[in-house]
């Protein structure tokens, strides 16, 4: 017996899913998923395929449906989707099941409530899936379809993604935070320049971030065309989970010699708070370089930046100032656990004393569903993962993306600026 | 052997372009077929024909992992896609849903509505017209294993002796 060769934290998780010692890139494997997840736009085809099989569901406790997407049930189509799958969890005693109320968005729900743990695989019937590398563990986007098979299985297979290293150096400013390294990273690089591969996240500046940030990062993963993100765990990840954890957790961490396809150093102590502008997430500018964006709407919410420490920057910058008369500020804490928080805070009193409208969790505008739709001609500012065209609205709408930092400044003004740019 | 007229898209046409999410309110192919597109070309769903074929180039189907894009593309018709390169998610959906897909790196010789045919079984396309040939990318072996038991769902039913 050999030695076994270096690897990269993605390949030991799945080696070690997968019964092996050792993957390397390239290979397919089939590996064992320690939890599934499904919403209520993508559920219900997964239920429809699974029943074809005819089976039992491999493990009840493993497969998390959370109805956030077009909830509260925003028409009757959509309460048709939500009951296909609240009648499907309640048939086979689904204990992780999120009814309206007590849920929140689902890549800020299953990690607040422990169900996803360091060292897991996880599939996700949600592109956003890949949130879950801030824990350490493998966390991918899938279909409904490959949803239903592995519901059936209990595994999938994958092919082992090469690994793209990303080092963050530097001393970052006062209001930079995960969304601008991961826009930066995403403007250098391109919306397909880490397609098929795993992008690892390192360095000083993500080692001094809190792990709202880092689930900030790896959320965006998928907006360079990568299978996961994923940042090596540390004491701030054990903190994390211990307490919340509901499963024994394992920390893999790369080797120092494993073999990347590339690797992207970058300093970051002149970032600016960067803005993604129309149509596409690698269209990236820094925030001075904005110009003269008038605006319409400001979303501040969604599973890249609805939770607390998100929350607690945006009622910094909006602290005893007044939204733009020609703008709508709409706030949405991504879980009920963040909300109450807030409230306890006066984060909400804020919002609401600042002329924001405030809402219950849903992914609801992120992707033009419902509480926040823009109309033709209309420009937002987001800090949510997605400006491609019309997906907030109309196909004439316009969403540029951005911090809350950034987002709560603009709706003061009016128009993009930096928070050192409102008075 | 798959012939078809050719519908031409440039690079990362999203899953946003390919069914807005607006219309993600059902899952009935036949509805989302009617949006097809539509962010990109609003007249494509009344234009396309069974069996014509879409030609893209890079990232092609990138964004969410919505297997209504997919499951629109099919249902309208269309016979195949060829594009440079697949976003992850889609390619896999694409084969879980049985629409063909191929990866060639010459898509930007293709003609738009041109004739053009496809073998799937070799990845041979040709431009009827002009008669240029191109060699799409091998699929990978497992994909074809998914192929031949027609989908995924067959494939796992079989492995599990139902």
């Amino acid at each position: 017996m050999g030695r076994v060769p270096p690897q990269t934290v993605t390949q030991k998780i799945l080696a070690a899913h997968a019964g092996k010692e050792f993957v390397e890139p390239g290979e397919l494997v089939s590996a064992k998923v320690d939890v599934l997840l499904a919403n209520d736009i993508t559920a219900p085809l997964a239920i429809r395929e699974f029943e074809r099989i005819g089976v039992q569901v491999f493990d009840p406790a493993a497969v998390v449906m959370v109805p956030d997407h077009f909830t509260p049930n925003k028409d009757i189509k959509s309460a048709e989707q939500a009951k296909v799958v609240r009648d499907f969890a309640r048939r086979h005693g689904l204990p992780n099941y999120y009814e309206v109320g007590r849920m929140g968005i689902e890549h800020c729900l299953l990690p607040e409530q422990g169900l996803v743990v360091p060292g897991d695989v996880i599939i996700g019937a949600d592109s956003h899936t890949c949130t879950y590398g801030a824990l350490g563990a493998f966390a991918t986007g899938v279909g409904s379809t490959d949803l239903a098979a592995a519901m059936a299985l209990g595994e999938t297979w994958f092919k082992v993604p090469e690994s793209l290293k990303f080092v963050f150096a530097g001393r970052p400013g006062p209001w930079v935070g995960g969304k601008d390294l991961i826009l930066y990273a995403i403007g250098q690089i391109g919306v397909e320049g880490a397609l098929y591969c795993a992008m690892e996240f390192t360095g000083p500046v993500i080692d001094g971030l809190s792990m709202d940030g880092r689930f900030t990062i790896c959320n965006m993963a998928v907006e360079a065309g990568a299978k996961n993100g994923i940042i090596p765990p540390d004491e701030k990840t054990e903190a994390y989970v211990q307490g919340r954890g509901q499963r024994p957790y394992k920390l893999f961490k790369s080797d120092p010699d494993a073999a990347y396809k590339k690797v992207y150093k970058y300093d970051v102590t002149d970032l600016e708070p960067c803005v993604a502008f129309p149509h596409s997430p690698d269209n990236v500018r820094p925030v001075s370089e904005a110009g003269d964006v008038k605006i319409d709407q400001v979303v501040i919410g969604s599973c890249t930046n609805g939770r607390l420490e998100d929350l607690r920057v945006a009622a910094k910058v909006l602290g005893g100032r007044q939204v733009h008369k020609d703008v709508r500020l709409i706030i949405i804490p991504c879980t009920q656990e963040i909300y109450r928080q807030a409230l306890k805070e006066g984060l909400i009193e804020t919002f609401i004393a600042a002329g924001a409208a405030v809402s219950t969790p849903t992914c609801g505008p992120c992707l033009g569903g419902h509480m926040g739709v823009l109309a033709k001609g209309e420009r937002a500012v987001a800090t949510t993962n997605r400006n491609f065209i019309g997906r907030m609205g109309h196909p004439e709408s316009e969403v540029y993306l951005a911090n809350p930092a950034v987002a709560a400044a603009s709706a003061i003004a009016g128009w993009i600026v930096s928070p050192e740019g409102v008075r | 052997m798959l012939e078809g007229r050719v519908f031409k898209f440039g690079d990362n046409i999203d899953t946003d372009l390919i069914i807005p999410a607006r219309y993600l309110n059902t899952s009935d192919p036949a509805e989302l077929a009617r949006h097809c597109m539509e962010n990109v070309d609003p007249t494509f769903a009344s234009r396309v024909r069974p069996g014509d074929i879409i030609v893209a180039g890079t990232n092609f189907g990138c964004g969410s992992s919505r297997e209504h894009a997919p499951v629109a593309i099919k249902a309208a018709g269309v016979a195949c896609v060829v594009a440079r390169s697949f976003a992850r998610i889609f390619y896999r959906n694409a084969f879980n849903v049985g629409l063909p897909i191929l990866e060639c790196a010459e898509t930007d010789n293709i003609p738009a509505g041109s004739r053009l045919q496809v073998d799937l079984t070799n990845g041979r396309i040709r431009v009827v017209d002009s008669g240029q040939e191109y060699q799409a990318r091998p699929v990978p072996p497992f994909m074809q294993e998914i192929v031949a038991a027609e989908g995924l769902i067959p494939y796992v039913k079989a492995r599990l002796g139902k």
